[in-house]
């Protein structure tokens, strides 16, 4: 199906089980429109790879799905020739003419297709995400631009291959390194944060069945307060959710000074993060008495 | 409309966000497919096609406000809320502005208490016409009138007052409550504080035009901020830019040698691997050549005129510390000293920085830089560990204060080293003036760069990987620093 209009897909994502913002409805609904890929960036854990995931479940289409990493290359991109297979083939028509032999297996029967090709060629619209973009040398950022303006892909030996159905793009980056203007250019640009305290209780309230309005409104502050000391890596949603999680298995049912330090760990993953933040909520209670 | 946005798009590109032609044309093009009454859908839609990076966010965010803010001014000017301001002004006459103050400070302090935020905008636009003061043509940017307004409204016993209420409804022995509490309060203040910058802008914009208006609150990037007078919030945003910008310089720094061709030819493997092509040896197989582990000296001068960008550099240096295993930093004021070990895995930048100020012995005689006596210290002590593997780089503004320099000294430094750069924040045109003895230091080095700002410090690791560099030739050196000089 295709989305008809921004509040339409903010509320078809919230069925979903994915809270969008304003902003992410509208350029999800551009991207439908313009049929542009959509770059999401943002620090790890705040919902750009289940956007792509709840995008797939709401358009009904299948996800294709590339992870990106140091090393990335064409044939575990886009497409490789099976030449075990070539080779069987030339060995069991060894008599036959060269030539003949030659435009036999530069065909699609010997293309092993890749997450690139693969969606390229699927005859029902697809979604494909691109996970972790940043990850790749920028050199190989090159082998994503001909997909990502024209959806289409070129192969020496056979010709170019076009879409049949346009598919739907997501690129994620967590920002560890600047993308090329080129891929830039490209996209449509969104960048995703930490939610407010305000979205981030209605995300709990959404994602952990059997939450309390209260604690959820209490979690949401209290992780707003954590975000805002200085630390090496801040609580992302999933880690937030998890907490809640915790705490109602826990059946804790108001948060004090104990729970948060003896919890804290589901939220925070370095020892150093977790003695500044106990230090710094501990630090609320002196200033209290004194 | 395509006017409109021409002028809008020209402004962004003056504020420095590049926007190409490809991108404008997109964003004409999105325009096209929303309803263009609801300004979040307008801000949305200019926003995913217009700008590509988060730091531009705010700039993107002032220069929209100002050229789009007026078509909600002209909607609200009619609503019930502000006719009764001007019924408020009308009735409390020219003089007597106490009891309206105080009348309007009582229902600022009821709507954020109820976290009622039309009520608050509602108000605030009615501060901003009692007390602003705006006078129409002068072109100013609004800061002022944002310190005038704020001076009347005193937010600070308003933050009291609302502290006071809240506190009241909550345990007092429930701390961590209270700490949450607070935080409330301060975000409602600091809403309100913007609400009120965002009206003062209205009104400029109504009253000078957008182009003026966008021109006067035009603020440099975050990448175009003087690192010598960086404030200490500047530095923060800072801190979010390095961290990408530290990964490409270690990327750049291994790359020399994933350029060459890879290793020997394995014949072991290339055997084993032909085995599955029936003995053709269809792929042959190369050793890997070990991966290259480059290592980097960091010689930092954080003496009092380099305070700022000293902070700046070993920011820098802890970034860098993720990346490369082999990163040895030193400091040095009139003598040097090794900081590695501060800015260890695990290790907090503040208390780093904390424990180089007190412990460090950067300081022999009196605590005024003495490049001469620091590069000589530095090659007794050091010189030894330092290998054709090892890159250097000086941060400095090579004011001496008039003592001998020693650029021989450095001049064998960088004989045993694979290359020597030297970082400095002074402008160009500053060297050499005074006690700055740059140009003495100049030929020692490989590459001597102007980095006043990160876009500068951005230049310099894309050099690194230019050919010209490679060969560790001083000839290439001239023209890159010339190109970052602009």
């Amino acid at each position: 199906m295709s989305l008809p209009d921004p509040t339409e897909v903010r509320s078809a994502l919230a069925d979903v089980g994915y809270l969008a913002d304003d902003r992410i409805a509208q350029v999800v609904f551009l991207a439908d429109r313009l049929a542009k890929p959509i770059l999401v960036e943002g620090p790890a854990g705040v919902g750009k790879t289940e956007l792509a995931k709840a995008l797939a479940t709401i358009t009904n289409r299948r996800l294709i799905r590339l992870q990106c990493y140091e090393g990335l290359d064409e044939s575990k991109a886009l497409y490789e020739w099976n030449y075990k297979k070539q080779l069987l083939r030339i060995q069991a028509d060894s008599d036959k003419d060269w030539t003949e032999i030659e435009e036999d297996i530069f065909t699609e029967e010997f293309l092993l297709a890749r997450p690139l090709l693969e969606a390229i060629r699927s005859d029902s619209p697809v979604v494909l995400l691109i996970d972790e973009v940043d990850r790749v040398e920028i050199e190989t950022e090159a082998l994503l631009l001909e997909i990502l303006s024209d959806f289409q892909v070129s192969i020496p030996e056979l010709g170019t291959v076009s879409a049949t159905t346009t598919p739907l793009v997501v690129l994620t980056s967590n920002n560890t390194r600047e993308l090329s203007e080129a891929l830039k250019r490209r996209c449509l640009f969104l960048h995703i944060s930490y939610p407010e305290a305000e979205r981030e209780k209605e995300i709990l309230l959404h994602r952990v069945p059997g939450i309390t309005e209260h604690m959820a409104t209490q979690i949401a502050r209290l992780v707003r307060s954590i975000r805002g000391m200085d630390l090496k890596k801040s609580p992302s949603v999933a880690e937030t959710i998890d907490w809640a999680r915790t705490l109602l298995a826990l059946s804790i049912e108001h948060i004090d000074e104990k729970v948060v330090s003896d919890t804290l760990h589901v939220l925070l993953k370095y020892q150093t993060d977790i003695e500044k933040a106990t230090k710094e909520l501990g630090a609320t209670v002196s200033a209290a008495v004194s | 409309m395509i006017d409109l946005l021409t002028d809008f798009i020209g402004e962004l590109r003056a504020a420095g966000i590049p926007v190409s032609m490809v991108e404008a044309i997109d964003a004409m093009e999105a325009v096209k497919h929303i309803n263009l009454g609801e300004r979040a859908a307008l801000k949305a839609a200019l926003g995913a096609t217009l700008v590509k990076n988060a730091r531009h966010d705010e700039a993107f965010e002032v220069a929209f406000e100002v050229f789009f803010a007026h078509h909600r001014q002209a909607g609200s000017e009619e609503s019930p809320a502000s006719r009764s301001t001007n019924g408020f002004s009308s009735e409390a006459g020219g003089g007597g502005g106490e009891a309206d103050l105080d009348a309007l400070v009582e229902s600022l302090f009821q709507s954020l208490l109820q976290g009622d935020l039309a009520s608050m905008e509602a108000a605030a636009r009615r501060a901003v016409t009692e007390f602003a003061g705006i006078e129409p043509g002068r072109p100013v940017g609004g800061t002022y009138y944002l310190y005038r307004t704020l001076r009347r409204l005193d937010l600070d016993a308003l933050r009291d007052r609302l502290l006071e209420a809240v506190l009241a409804d909550i345990d007092p022995a429930d701390a961590l409550d209270q700490r949450l509490a607070r935080e409330d309060v301060e975000s409602m203040i600091a809403r309100l504080r913007k609400e009120i910058q965002d009206e003062i802008r209205r009104r400029l914009v109504a009253d000078r035009g957008r182009l003026s208006v966008a021109r006067t609150l035009r603020q440099p990037l975050v990448e175009d901020l003087n690192l010598m007078h960086a404030t200490r919030s500047d530095l923060e945003d800072i801190e979010d830019v390095i961290e990408p910008l530290t990964r490409k310089l270690a990327a750049r720094l291994a790359r020399r040698r994933r350029l060459l061709r890879s290793g020997r030819l394995d014949f072991r493997r290339t055997v084993r691997k032909s085995l599955a092509s029936g003995g053709v040896p269809l792929d042959p197989v190369f050793r890997k050549s070990r991966p290259h582990r480059p290592e980097v000296f960091l010689l930092c001068d954080i003496s009092g005129s380099m305070a700022t960008f000293a902070r700046f550099t070993l920011q820098f240096t802890y970034a860098m510390a993720a990346h490369f295993s082999r990163l040895r930093s030193f400091v040095f004021i009139d003598t040097v000293d090794e900081v590695t070990r501060y800015f260890g895995p695990g290790i907090d930048f503040g208390e780093a920085i904390g424990k180089i100020a007190t412990e460090a012995e950067a300081v022999w005689l009196d605590g005024h830089s003495d490049y001469g006596n620091s590069f000589a210290r530095f090659q007794e002590r050091y010189g030894a560990e330092i290998t054709p593997r090892t890159t250097l780089i000086v941060t400095g503004d090579a004011r001496n204060n008039y003592r001998p320099g020693k650029p021989e000294v450095l001049a064998g430094i960088r004989s045993q080293a694979r290359a020597l750069y030297w970082l400095n924040p002074e402008p160009r045109s500053y060297w050499d003036s005074g006690d700055s003895i740059m140009s003495k230091y100049e030929s020692a080095c490989d590459g001597v760069f102007e980095v006043r700002t990160l876009r500068q410090l951005e230049h310099f690791v894309e050099q690194l990987s230019l050919p010209g560099h490679l060969t560790g030739t001083r000839q290439g050196t001239a023209q890159p620093a010339a190109n970052i000089g602009r």
